[in-house]
């Protein structure tokens, strides 16, 4: 089996992106002593948002406004939903779910825990790349 | 302070994903294609935030409370069991169906893609499922 690199591999581009998804969980991490994960910190406003939970709902509305802010800098990639809306319920649900009962998702897991040394953390982000890459496989492939 | 520090984060966060490709869904499905025409910017992305987030977790590691004074809530579990490989490989299934992880979900549904919202919605519900049926009813669930 031969790798097929796809034309729009962007390493440049896609490490400067990650440089910034970097020092957003640095500045979480120094300034707030929290960890910058998504799933998480939404999780957090479920049950209730208490007193304490301003800093939650600032980091979900830059989330949101990012966006709209960004496209006032540099011109937005385009983007589209890859499946129809019955596939991204099930999909939702499922990392909705899956993110709490595994305390993580790509940002508490993948980025912050990895980078403290968490085995916890590292066997996580195995496991949703190796499902992830699975499911890919399966619907690309196997189903095609 | 805090929040302002918190939705700086959740912005530069946003730009950091945006910028990345990690916001495209049909270029995250790519890299985990890799039976396909593949696209390993992802893998880029990872370097990228890893390489400042580690840096910022050694700093942390020696300090008590972070710079503006809060107390540093590092995720104290060691503990690989069965709830954090099941719910990691969940995740990963419903990241590999449509190639949204909670990050991005929040930065397209700011930006109105359609069908983003259904996703987001199932995503909340996911969550709340897990909340209400499969933890003890004390808070907040556990951050990470």
């Amino acid at each position: 089996m031969s790798i097929i690199i796809s034309p729009q591999f962007s390493p440049l581009v896609s490490s400067v992106g990650g440089l910034f998804i970097g020092l957003a969980a640095a500045m979480m991490l120094l300034l707030l002593g929290r960890i910058a994960g998504v799933s998480g910190i939404v999780a957090g406003l479920l049950s209730g948002i208490r007193q304490g939970d301003a800093w939650r709902l600032a980091f979900v509305g830059g989330l949101l406004a990012s966006g709209w802010i960004f496209s006032l800098l540099h011109p937005l990639p385009s983007i589209q939903m890859a499946v129809s809306p019955p596939w991204l319920i099930l999909a939702g649900l499922l990392v909705g779910f899956g993110t709490r009962l595994g305390s993580g998702c790509t940002s508490g897991h993948g980025v912050c825990g990895i980078s403290r040394g968490s085995v916890r953390s590292i066997v996580a982000t195995l496991c949703f790349m190796g499902s992830g890459l699975v499911t890919v496989f399966i619907v690309r492939h196997v189903f095609h | 302070m805090m929040n302002i520090v918190s939705g700086c984060a959740g912005l530069i966060f946003g730009f950091g994903l945006l910028l990345s490709g990690m916001a495209q869904p049909e270029k995250v499905l790519s890299f985990l294609d890799v039976a396909g025409v593949w696209d390993p910017s992802l893998a880029f992305v990872m370097v990228g935030a890893l390489f400042v987030s580690s840096v910022a977790f050694v700093v942390a590691r020696k300090r008590q409370t972070s710079l503006l004074g809060c107390s540093m809530q590092l995720p104290t579990a060691k503990l690989v069991d069965q709830k954090l490989v099941l719910g990691s490989i969940l995740f990963g299934i419903g990241w590999g169906l449509a190639g949204v992880c909670p990050g991005p979900s929040l930065v397209v549904v700011g930006l109105g893609v359609e069908g983003s919202g259904l996703f987001v919605l199932a995503m909340l519900v996911g969550m709340w499922l897990y909340q209400r049926f499969f933890t003890a009813p004390s808070g907040h669930a556990a951050n990470k």
